[in-house]
């Protein structure tokens, strides 16, 4: 295919389009925008804003969540605070994040744990490169590179125990080689010399996998390359007729929304890591959105994939809403994980940008009324873009994140609202819980949305709670994975997974697994109680999705990444046991694998098998991950 | 937990049993009256102040699972839901019980009375309570007495007041609620009443099992219930009922709690107070109906001592732990909760096991006093025994008894003769002592002429009430004993043919003994039997060694009786008498009786000590068990 030339027609109608939107005068209410909760590129040059560069090492952290400049820490005064400019919190101090880190975990700033500064290279085993792979590659023009930096940046997802043995400076086994394709037709060249001469490839995206999915497999002997798609980054074309945009996989989630935004669209896709993760990633992995209320998750709003397999293109040949072809070939490449072949570009679905955006929250007196009141609100089909509910703990964890309050007044209303609720109200601190909402439309029907939820909250016992609690609840979800770090870096160790699950059986299944967590701890020797907390983040008809975060100080523990994956396990038997899910969207990769077949019976794994045996014989994507 | 079962655990737990205290010396010493009425403040589950008796009520009725059968039962009898819901409502009301504090208080005063009048003393392990007041805290619990008298629910309910623990709700026999006023007074007490059979009744089912659930999901109060039905008339542990147990393990396997604690609770008299009662009730007289009239005839019981009483509150055991890769909890995910399911193969193999096990833990925790000793003895001398070879044999079998493990109270500083002499004393009823001569006999006999009839009645009363406290301690030898007869009948030291002979055994007396499926039962008798110095196990061969020819005579004579018995009984149902098992007691006694008077007595005694409606019951499973007929299970 001539793909340049219908890429670079592509961008020249993106720029006529782009000429057309910036006429417009900046609409006021748009500026309003979820994305204020992530990090923010500089937006005074929007149409030069960096794209991943292929040394991703220079801007991001080589064993640890995010841009190298953002980071928690505790300075020398004791008080935590954001650095960098990226995001709301960056630059602020967290007064009460101290108090509820120690309180929490038992944890004390005087007992560090540091990561290991810088990689050691020595630690790196010399890649195993298949020399006329190379030569053909080089002849194809395909960019590619071999250093270890790059190479140890690329073998591993953001699992504890792949950070862990990064801070510790161990480092496993790494892809031996990492080519970077700027276009489908790169991918169709390089699966192709793959295939001739038999080379492991692994996909890579935004790398923010956690289910072990880009773990280089102990047994693998042949030459493995990651096969980065970050250089496949473009826009093909917007179709403002049908609301459509051709888009290359490798685009991460922000870049994609920031180019739509300054067309006046957007996919309305948010996963918590959209800042990192990509399209194809989304894809592979069945990806869900924080707002897929309005706008659906992935499956929902993929119109038409092209995937690269060793069999060769797979795509359907219309971008029909829907089809009555048999099963849906989709559905063969969404949730693949890279088993099958590259997903290189996707038309997906595009919405104009919200009118309007407004947070909210409710305080509800427990957790059983919040889930009670999401039930409702899932019955009458009237979910705002994101409703979530967070536990007692979490709530908890969210109030630790207030920044400093700039004037007495702040804190003095923030004083009456607590003695409005736990006293007046009579709510019990040690068991109310909020649930954090986010509304998008337009103005109107916004307001008239809001209304109705409240009231549905408020036949719960719920009670409003004010915008600011439900922004900082999301901006919780893109700083988590930042406090991570920081917890490490004082012996304290977490992850989060997740599930779905019917109705009827989202409260036991919360007390059950937080509490199997507690229990496990206690008997593997933690020498601390654990943190083992959870949310209900997205509503169905039928059912919810259920997040847990888990973290525990490990002082005192000789093996504390085995201690936390026997108790991840444990708790993943009891989600299963309670009528839970393998994963909602976090995926299989190796770290579920053992449950597959428990989970889509003999027959259906071989289906999967079956595919896997035609479309990659060779086993060319050797990840391993799902079968 | 699970490690518990391991034999070798089990036997040196036996060694670390608790220590007990008497809770009726606190009683002698301060008023009943002021005690009734002291501050009750129980712990209560995860802090929850239980709700009323209406709301629990109307939680019942209003659950998805009785509404779902409610309306099944309306679509299949063609009544309106209404009408089905009312008639639920109704068995509710018959069922549930109306706890009320004023009126566990009037028990409080009566049964302090009553029991410092029955009893010497009243021994509870107070570290059980310990556990008990943890676990009640943690997870709902279900409370598993032993049975072996009316007193029994009475006393722990009793206890539990006296240790500030919530009162239990009860699952009682309809029988009681015929008794006027004190019916109602159980009732306010904490008991609820269930039918005794309602195997087709599905409406009935679904209100019994929701309202049992419901209190334990909602961490009510702790449920108590029977293991084994009904009072055991033996004294020997009743082959446990699974229903209950299903009821109150399924919130668990449905995931609606996180786990459920069972407590098994070890109740032994010294003195059974329906100790002759029973031994009627086995030889075919028909149980006196429950009645508050009765209950007033009884009254004479109190002017009797009973001895001691122990209650032993043993380590809760988790569901959770104990179904741990036995139950697959996600089988539950396809079909909605309410919906009720009959359990699965493996379920139901899973409740059989557990019910054997706890009902053994109950077994192991059971306090056996001299006399049992006593009684096993003389039971296997019919013509008596010289005071002083009976003091030598007892001790010898305490010896022999403690080194199996038994839970025995011999008091510590006495001498053996003393020991003796004091429980000869307290059980004088059933034996005869004269000239340094101790003879089982009926020694309040009436003096006017009886028939040979009566005089062979009143003699089975006094072997059958002595065998029950032999029974008491079967448990402690049956193993052994097993060995001990399969060395015997094997005629082989083989190994594998003693194996062979244990196993047949081990299945035959399967219904008569607690005897878990998948127990190795073989090992541990050998390992208690070398321990003891009997046996000498090699790789293929087991050895007898010189010094332990009298222990095991002794074992194989504490089974003979019931090999007897299993002996007799196919001979006997040779004669085609195809009778259902409901009129097997009396038709057996009047043949048994015939049969009796007919022969030399001496032959048939041992015979009578354990023959029963139920032995035979068990005996007539057991045929059709080896005919292959496995449906009788």
């Amino acid at each position: 295919m001539a793909s340049n030339s219908s890429s670079s027609s592509a961008q020249q109608r993106l720029r006529i389009i782009a000429g057309h939107l910036q006429k417009r005068p900046e609409d006021e209410h748009a500026s309003v925008a979820a994305q204020e909760c992530k990090a923010e590129t500089p937006r005074s040059n929007p149409s030069s804003a960096a794209p991943v560069p292929k040394r991703r090492q220079e801007i991001m952290k080589w064993n640890g969540w995010g841009y190298s400049d953002s980071r928690f820490l505790f300075n020398k005064k004791g008080q935590a605070e954001f650095t960098g400019k990226r995001y709301r919190l960056s630059g602020l101090i967290l007064p009460s994040l101290k108090d509820w880190f120690e309180g929490t975990f038992g944890a004390n700033l005087q007992h560090k744990s540091p990561a290991t500064p810088t990689v050691n290279l020595s630690a790196v085993a010399p890649p195993n490169l298949n020399e006329p792979f190379i030569e053909d590659l080089k002849a194809a023009g395909v960019a590619a590179s071999h250093d270890p930096e790059d190479r140890v940046f690329r073998a591993h997802g953001h699992c504890l125990h792949e950070i862990f043995a990064l801070r510790e400076g161990r480092i496993g086994r790494v892809p031996d080689m990492v080519v970077w394709p700027s276009c489908h037709s790169d991918v169709e060249k390089i699966v192709e010399l793959a295939c001739k001469h038999n080379v492991c490839l692994i996909p890579y995206g935004g790398g923010t996998s956690v289910s072990s999915a880009l773990e280089c497999p102990h047994e693998e002997t042949r030459s493995i390359v990651s096969l980065d798609t970050s250089q496949m980054n473009r826009i093909l074309w917007i179709d403002e007729k049908n609301l459509t945009a051709h888009v290359e996989a490798g685009i991460i989630g922000q870049d994609l929304e920031r180019q739509l935004n300054e067309h006046g669209y957007c996919t309305g896709h948010e996963p918590d890591s959209m800042e990192f993760s990509s399209l194809g990633g989304w894809v592979a992995t069945r990806a869900s959105g924080m707002k897929k209320n309005i706008y659906g998750n992935i499956e929902d709003l993929v119109v038409h994939i092209k995937m690269v397999t060793p069999r060769g293109v797979i795509e359907k040949s219309c971008l029909g809403p829907r089809m009555s072809t048999g099963p849906d070939i989709h559905h063969f490449i969404l949730g693949s994980e890279g088993t099958l072949g590259v997903v290189t570009e996707v038309t997906m679905k595009i919405r104009p940008i919200p009118e309007y955006q407004k947070y909210g929250s409710v305080v509800f007196p427990n957790f059983q009324q919040g889930v009670a009141c999401l039930r409702e609100v899932a019955r009458q089909r009237c979910a705002p873009a994101s409703i979530r509910l967070m536990d007692n703990e979490q709530f908890q964890f969210g109030h630790a994140l207030k920044p400093q309050v700039s004037s007495i007044f702040t804190s003095f209303l923030d004083g009456l609202k607590k003695f409005y609720i736990t006293k007046f109200k009579g709510f019990d601190p040690h068991h109310l819980c909020v649930a954090t909402l986010l509304f998008e439309g337009d103005r109107g029907k916004v307001l008239q949305h809001e209304k109705q939820v409240y009231d549905i909250a408020a036949k719960f016992g719920g009670l409003a709670a004010g915008e600011d609690n439900g922004q900082r609840g999301y901006m919780l979800t893109f700083v988590i994975a930042y406090l991570r770090d920081l917890g490490m870096d004082y012996y304290v160790i977490g992850e989060s997974f997740e599930t779905s699950v019917p109705w009827d059986r989202v409260l036991d299944l919360c007390r059950n697994v937080k509490e199997r967590i507690v229990r496990e701890c206690k008997e593997r020797g933690v020498q601390f109680p654990p943190l083992s907390t959870c949310r209900v983040t997205q509503t169905y008809d039928a059912g919810a999705c259920v997040y847990f975060y888990f973290a525990f100080n490990y002082r005192g523990l000789s093996d504390p990444v085995h201690v936390y994956e026997q108790v991840e396990h444990a708790a993943r038997e009891e989600i299963l046991a309670n009528g839970g899910s393998l994963s909602h969207h976090h995926g299989v990769g190796k770290l579920r694998k053992e449950w597959m077949k428990e989970s889509v019976s003999g027959v259906g794994l071989g289906m999967l098998k079956s595919v896997k045996e035609y479309v990659d014989p060779q086993n060319i994507f050797g990840n391993r991950n799902l079968l | 937990f699970r490690a518990i079962y391991h034999q070798k655990t089990i036997l040196s737990m036996l060694k670390k049993r608790d220590d007990f205290e008497d809770v009726l010396e606190e009683r002698r010493r301060s008023s009943d009256l002021r005690y009734a009425l002291r501050c009750y403040t129980p712990t209560l589950y995860k802090g929850l102040v239980p709700c009323k008796v209406s709301m629990l009520k109307s939680i019942v009725l209003q659950s998805d699972h009785l509404q779902c059968v409610i309306k099944q039962v309306s679509s299949e009898s063609g009544d309106s839901t209404e009408c089905v819901a009312e008639e639920a409502s109704l068995i509710l009301d018959e069922m549930a019980h109306r706890m009320q504090l004023s009126t566990v208080r009037f028990f409080v005063f009566t049964l302090s009375k009553a029991f410092k009048r029955l009893f010497r003393s009243v021994c509870v392990n107070e570290e059980g309570i310990q556990r008990l007041q943890q676990a009640v805290q943690e997870h709902p619990v279900v409370l598993l007495p032993s049975h072996r008298s009316y007193m029994d629910f009475l006393m722990m309910s009793y206890l539990l007041y006296m240790f500030d623990l919530p009162l239990p709700v009860i699952a009682a026999g309809m029988d009681f609620m015929s008794m006027k006023f004190i019916g109602e007074m159980l009732r306010m007490s904490g008991a609820f009443f269930i039918r005794r059979s309602f195997g087709g009744d599905k409406l009935y089912w679904a209100v019994f099992s929701e309202y049992v659930k419901t209190m334990l999901r909602k961490g009510y109060a702790p449920i108590e219930f029977f293991l084994e039905g009904t009072r055991s008339r033996t004294c020997k542990s009743l082959t446990p009922k699974t229903g209950l147990l299903n009821i109150v393990m399924e919130p668990f396997f449905k995931g609606e709690l996180f786990d459920v604690s069972l407590v098994p609770v070890s109740i032994s008299y010294e003195r059974v107070l329906e100790e002759s009662l029973y031994a009627r009730e086995l030889l075919g007289v028909p149980k006196p109906k429950e009645s508050t009239s009765g209950l007033l005839k009884a009254r004479r019981v109190l002017s009797e001592d009973y001895g001691s009483m122990h209650v032993y509150f043993g380590h809760p055991v988790s569901v959770r732990s104990l179904a741990e890769g036995k139950i697959k909890r996600s089988q539950y995910n396809l079909l909605p909760r309410y919906i009720p399911q009959k359990p699965s193969v493996d379920t139901h193999e899973f409740l059989n096991d557990a019910a054997f096990r706890l009902v053994r833990i109950q077994e192991e925790n059971m306090v056996l006093k001299p006399w049992v000793l006593i009684a096993t003895l003389l039971l296997q001398n019919p013509d008596g025994m010289d005071l002083s070879s009976l003091t030598e044999q007892t001790d010898w079998l305490r010896h022999l008894a403690l080194a199996f493990g038994a839970f025995l109270d011999w008091p510590d500083h006495e001498a053996c003769s003393e020991v003796i002499s004091c429980s000869l004393a307290l059980h004088r009823r059933l034996l005869s002592v004269s000239a340094g001569h101790v003879q089982l006999s009926v020694t309040d006999a009436p003096q006017v002429e009886t028939t040979p009839e009566e005089a062979v009645f009143q003699r089975a009363v006094v072997v059958l009430s002595c065998a029950s406290y032999r029974n008491q301690i079967l448990h402690v030898f049956l193993r052994p004993a097993l060995l001990a007869v399969a060395m015997q009948s094997a005629n082989s030291s083989r190994k594998d043919d003693i194996y062979n002979c244990f196993n047949f055994l081990r299945n035959m007396f399967s219904n008569e003994f607690i005897l878990c499926p998948g127990d190795s039962d073989f090992e541990e008798a050998c390992y208690l039997l070398m321990k003891r110095g009997v046996l000498q196990v090699l790789e293929h061969e087991i050895v007898m060694s010189a010094s332990g020819q009298s222990t095991l005579a002794f074992l194989c004579s504490v089974l003979e009786p019931f090999l007897q018995g299993y002996q007799v009984t196919p001979y006997t149902q040779c004669a085609n008498v195809h009778y259902c098992a409901k009129v097997w007691g009396s038709v057996f006694l009047s043949f048994f009786l015939s049969f009796f008077l007919s022969f030399c007595i001496k032959l048939y005694q041992d015979f009578h000590k354990i023959l029963s409606s139920k032995t035979v019951f068990n005996i007539d499973n057991n045929r059709k068990y080896f005919l292959g007929n496995k449906s009788a299970y």
